[in-house]
């Protein structure tokens, strides 16, 4: 039977540490919503959203009751929109109209966001696909609680040159569009390599053509947790700081797996994945950074921080797939920069730099998140972050993105604000030396080498 | 049998205990188990008890036990015990 110390120990990891679930997300395909008529489609699309996540918000709530763990977000996914609109969008106001009923869907039902304005473009892009982006800075603009994704790449396909190139532009044109506040938009905007079908994050959450009809992910979440386990660990070889961090993730994900069964049994929608991302907030004790300062390096960004979150990100995964038969998502740790104190702290001291983040992208999911620039940073330089970004997505057959904000009229030494989860950021330099004839030469990177294992 | 754990945390005091199981009586909620220890001079109790004949629904139960503790100046928490056995037992 459980006792006094166990209770107490769990319920420590809620209270003191903010253990949480991250999120519940509901993927939910529009397929079935596809018309050639524009308003038919967005008449169809509100019908199937406001109908299979209507019971969401609550049922989360009442999970959290039961449970006594917070769930922080509830959100959903759907089809991206680059399929659904293509044979109804002529242009790319078009696809705006079908991000305003996503935004009024996600208001209605009480969700925090609404994950599928995307575009699967790894190899070529259709025309309906090129509208969709085209449209992203104005959509962005438009709606509040929609997320924009492009997948740009893949090991298979390789990288979609044209489309990093266009994407650059959009990136800059979503920062000019919402300059006002802070170029926000591109908060909502996130560039991927070998984007995952079943991803219950923001931005880059889509309910692939692969899943069911619908379909329930959950992300879990403490760096909190894992960050005093690891104190515990304070002067200990690897191999015990290893199986400590292991240890803990299993028990983290084992409150992930409950609720997404619950989830399920009570909206009865199929379980889908849990994600093991250790994902940050701005609260200060919920971060990343500070995990990787507790096995021992001053500031995150000093040499051996890479190898750190290395480990981080490998125990995190294997003390989860014991917990969960169906692990899926990015599942790793997210390093976005605003949403991270630690993160924060460490580029406010000039420790972390946008490239030591990107050497840290190598070993953990994600990439490049969170980031903010100079406003000046050009549509090219921006296209040739993504390329790099892509490139190591590509080569390591693993998930890269790219989700940077180009802060208009901002530059070096000063600060953004964006309010919430998404918390705040000091305007990072980026390498002042072009790229504008590469980026120009357009077409398409080959697929690598190691992507031939048929 | 739908069991859940009670736990109580907080400065100790006369009468924390004939509180919370009143309340408890007066809910039809059967207590099957008890452990309770001072540490650092602070009462942790803990309570594994049945709530399927419970008057109100779980959420109800969750929020008066909230508003008891508040009343007496302790932290009362009411959870399903799942969460704590997925958690420690393989």
């Amino acid at each position: 039977m459980i006792n006094l110390f166990e209770v107490a120990e769990t319920n420590k990891m809620i209270e003191q540490e903010n253990l949480d679930v991250r999120t519940i997300t509901i993927g939910i395909s529009l397929l079935d919503c596809i018309d050639a008529n524009i308003d038919v489609l967005c008449q169809n699309i509100y019908h199937k959203i406001t109908t299979v996540a209507k019971d969401l918000v609550e049922t989360g709530e009442y999970i959290e009751k039961k449970y006594g763990i917070p769930i922080v977000n509830k959100r959903v996914s759907v089809t991206p929109i680059g399929f659904v609109g293509a044979s109804a969008c002529c242009s790319s106001e078009d696809f705006v109209k079908i991000a305003k009923v996503l935004d009024r869907c996600a208001h209605e039902i009480g969700v925090n966001f609404i994950g599928g304005y995307s575009a699967i473009v790894s190899k070529g892009m259709t025309k309906a696909e090129e509208l969709l982006i085209r449209s992203i800075p104005q959509a962005m603009k438009e709606t509040e609680l929609v997320c924009s994704s492009v997948n740009v790449g893949s090991t298979k396909t390789g990288i979609n040159m044209d489309a990093v190139k266009l994407i650059g532009k959009i990136v800059k044109d979503t920062a000019e569009i919402t300059k006002e506040n802070d170029s926000i938009g591109c908060a909502k905007l996130v560039v991927l390599c070998n984007a995952p079908d079943d991803n219950p994050f923001m931005a880059g959450a889509f309910h692939g053509v692969s899943e069911a009809d619908s379909i329930i992910n959950v992300g879990v979440s403490g760096p909190g947790v894992v960050r005093n386990a690891i104190k515990t660990a304070k002067g200990k070889e690897f191999g015990e700081l290893c199986e400590i961090v292991k240890k803990t993730a299993f028990k983290i994900t084992r409150v992930g797996q409950l609720v997404a069964r619950e989830a399920s049994a009570m909206l009865n929608i199929p379980f889908g994945i849990i994600d093991l991302s250790l994902a940050p907030t701005p609260a200060v004790g919920d971060s990343i950074a500070d995990c990787l300062q507790e096995m021992g390096l001053e500031r995150v960004g000093a040499p051996g921080t890479t190898a750190a979150l290395a480990i981080l990100n490998d125990q995190v995964k294997k003390g989860g797939v014991m917990a969960s038969s169906y692990v899926g998502g990015l599942s790793g740790a997210f390093i976005p920069v605003s949403e991270d104190q630690g993160m924060i702290d460490a580029v406010e001291a000039g420790a972390l730099t946008l490239e030591k983040l990107e050497a840290m992208t190598c070993v953990c999911s994600v990439g490049l998140d969170m980031i903010a620039i100079p406003g000046k940073t050009s549509a090219k330089t921006i296209s040739g972050i993504i390329a790099d970004e892509m490139a190591i997505g590509m080569i390591n057959q693993k998930t890269t993105a790219v989700r940077i904000i180009p802060v208009i009229g901002k530059d070096v030494g000063e600060t953004v604000e964006f309010g919430g989860l998404l918390g705040y950021a000091p305007i990072m330099p980026v390498n002042q030396f072009s790229c504008d004839e590469f980026i120009d030469r357009g077409g398409r990177i080959p697929a690598p080498i190691h992507s031939f294992k048929n | 049998m739908k069991k859940a754990i009670i736990t109580v945390v907080g400065k100790d005091q006369v009468g924390i205990i004939a509180k919370v199981c009143t309340y408890l009586a007066d809910a039809q909620i059967n207590i099957l188990d008890i452990s309770q220890t001072i540490l650092q001079g602070y009462f942790n109790m803990m309570m594994i008890v049945d709530t399927s004949h419970a008057a109100d629904e779980f959420s109800v139960l969750t929020d008066q036990l909230a508003v008891l503790g508040d009343e007496i100046g302790v932290t009362i928490r009411l959870q399903h015990e799942d969460i704590f056995n997925k958690m420690h037992r393989i």
